[in-house]
């Protein structure tokens, strides 16, 4: 018996190369910064303070993007917050994702009891303006990168919880539960290896756009002078530097903010081109 | 083994259900009474249709045989032994004799699985030995090629589905086989290849088989007895040639006249 559906490949996309592309770029200079970076980040030099990129006249060599008010190097600062921006999304979104997702599971598969505390707790959760909650719980942990995390693990486990929950009542409705069960499988291992490998599509798209949410979070509490020292490269506390110098040197706001865009939107786009490229199961 | 004892008894089984749709804004649902105190017996190696209209509580009631649901009254005997009210626990080990085949190929075979696997997971669980061999066999016994092993089930027909469905049920050897609606989903030839060979199956392996259908032409072609429901009681229970040449229940006849005939004017002979 032939047919041809197992031979049908579905195209790459674009997407899925160019937002790869790009965390690939931010992930290999931010794990050799020492050696990209063309300057020291933290260096002053006041005499050589608000220089502009290398396509301007005024620019001087071996200061690419120009500099800031205090003559710190604004690419090597991007590329030093880069380390600050990745660490924080890539410990922050999968234990989220472990938490909620694991909580989501259980309510959605199990029903019952478990089911309507998680999700009244989810209710209380969201109830909670999110960035106000993280201002809060930054003022009682003390600031400083592990309570970045924990911030945002105790925040946005919620939409983990909701969206796992949803697409596990629906996989527990099919008949391949009720074959399980027929087969005489537990319900434990139902959920993980039943139900889990099915709702691991959405689970990855999922946790790449959370990772694109921590270095927004991140950004945010650094904006507000919330997070790391003063001093220490992060792209919010740059965009916060160059908002007060946005007149006399806009690059020094631009290109964090550019840098911040593009990595949240690759890391939202690199999650959906994941799940178009690898589910086994056409949509 | 008691040979003159039946496999499958039922006594007066009732099951209820909350009805959902009645629910009052406060308080429990309002119980729904399903199936109301059926009794009868499948003896070992028959084939028993079981027919009925929607609602009439068929699919409830094949569900209830093989204890995905749990009966609110009454008694079901497999193999002499009372699974009425069985916990889970200890339905386990009975869960390999008794399999069943949905009505749903797609839903009913999880898609991230390969057909291998599929077949070869519950063999594993109870601990049958030369896993690969005995999916082989069961593919061969089905008419399916053991490449398909390594397909994912949306890559196969939905007569292909239905064939992974009927073979994950029998490569247990189980003594019992609910097959509910298993050619509703179909398209005409893939309803008789599905029926033609669950007829040779029944045949080699000497199943016992409860046959779920809407439709009595189907169940004419394999069931040698034939039980009618109607909401939810048991209308007629006689061999099946009785029931298509003298029907004595008003039902039965109504779902005989369902049945399109070659000739209108040939009475079922």
């Amino acid at each position: 018996m032939l047919d041809g559906r197992g031979a049908i490949r579905r195209r790459a996309g674009a997407r899925l190369w160019l937002s790869g592309g790009w965390l690939l770029l931010l992930v290999t200079v931010a794990l050799f910064a020492p050696l990209v970076a063309p300057q020291d980040p933290l260096a002053q030099d006041l005499m050589s303070g608000r220089l502009p990129p290398f396509w301007s006249a005024q620019a001087e060599p071996g200061f690419w993007l120009g500099t800031d008010s205090l003559g710190r190097d604004v690419l090597s600062r991007v590329i030093w917050g880069a380390r600050v921006a990745l660490t924080v999304a890539c410990i922050a979104g999968p234990l989220t994702a472990l938490i909620g997702g694991a909580l989501g599971l259980i309510a959605g598969f199990y029903r019952g009891w478990a089911d309507r505390i998680i999700s009244r707790l989810v209710d209380i959760w969201m109830a909670f303006p999110p960035v106000l909650f993280s201002i809060l719980l930054i003022a009682v942990l003390g600031t400083g990168l592990t309570s970045i995390i924990l911030a945002i693990v105790v925040i946005d486990w919620t939409r983990f919880a909701r969206v796992v929950r949803a697409e596990a009542m629906n996989q527990g409705a099919m008949d391949y539960v009720a074959a399980a069960q027929v087969a005489g499988f537990s319900r434990l291992r139902t959920m993980t290896a039943e139900i889990l490998p099915n709702v691991l599509p959405t689970l990855v798209a999922l946790l790449s756009l959370e990772m694109g949410i921590a270095v927004i979070v991140e950004a945010i509490l650094s904006f507000v002078n919330l997070s790391l020292s003063t001093d220490a490269p992060t792209w919010g506390g740059m965009i916060a530097e160059g908002r007060t110098s946005i007149h006399q040197a806009w690059w020094v706001l631009a290109f964090p903010l550019v840098a911040l865009f593009l990595t949240v939107l690759s890391f939202s786009q690199f999650g959906e081109g994941l799940k178009d490229r690898f589910d086994p199961v056409l949509r | 083994m008691d040979d003159a004892r039946p496999l499958i008894e039922v006594e007066n089984l009732r099951l209820s259900l909350p009805d959902l749709a009645g629910k009052p804004l406060i308080g429990p649902a309002p119980k729904l009474e399903i199936l109301k105190g059926l009794s009868f017996a499948i003896p070992r190696g028959a084939v028993l249709g079981i027919v009925g209209g929607s609602g009439s509580g068929k699919s409830t009631l094949g569900r209830a045989l093989i204890r995905l649901l749990e009966p609110s009254g009454g008694a079901i005997r497999f193999d002499g032994q009372d699974i009425t009210h069985l916990p889970e626990a200890d339905l386990r080990p009975l869960r390999r004799r008794m399999q069943m085949i949905f009505q749903d190929p797609l839903s009913s075979l999880n898609p991230r699985r390969r057909v291998g696997g599929i077949i070869g997971g519950p063999l594993r669980l109870h601990g049958f030995d030369a896993i690969d061999r005995r999916v082989d066999e069961a593919l061969d016994h089905v008419g399916l090629p053991r490449s398909f092993r390594s397909r994912y089930p949306h890559e196969l027909s939905g007569g292909q589905r239905q064939r992974v469905g009927i073979a994950r049920a029998i490569a247990l050897r189980p003594d019992f086989i609910l097959a509910d609606e298993i050619v509703s989903g179909l398209d005409v030839s893939s309803q008789a290849q599905v029926l033609n060979l669950l007829e040779g199956l029944v045949a080699d392996l000497g199943l016992t088989l409860a046959f779920i259908s809407h439709d009595l032409s189907v169940i004419r072609r394999l069931c040698r007895n034939v039980l009618v429901l109607h909401r939810g009681e048991i209308v007629e229970h006689a061999p099946t040639a009785q029931v298509f040449a003298a029907p004595r229940a008003a039902y039965t006849r109504e779902l005989l006249d369902a049945i399109p005939l070659p000739d209108p004017d040939q009475p079922w002979g």
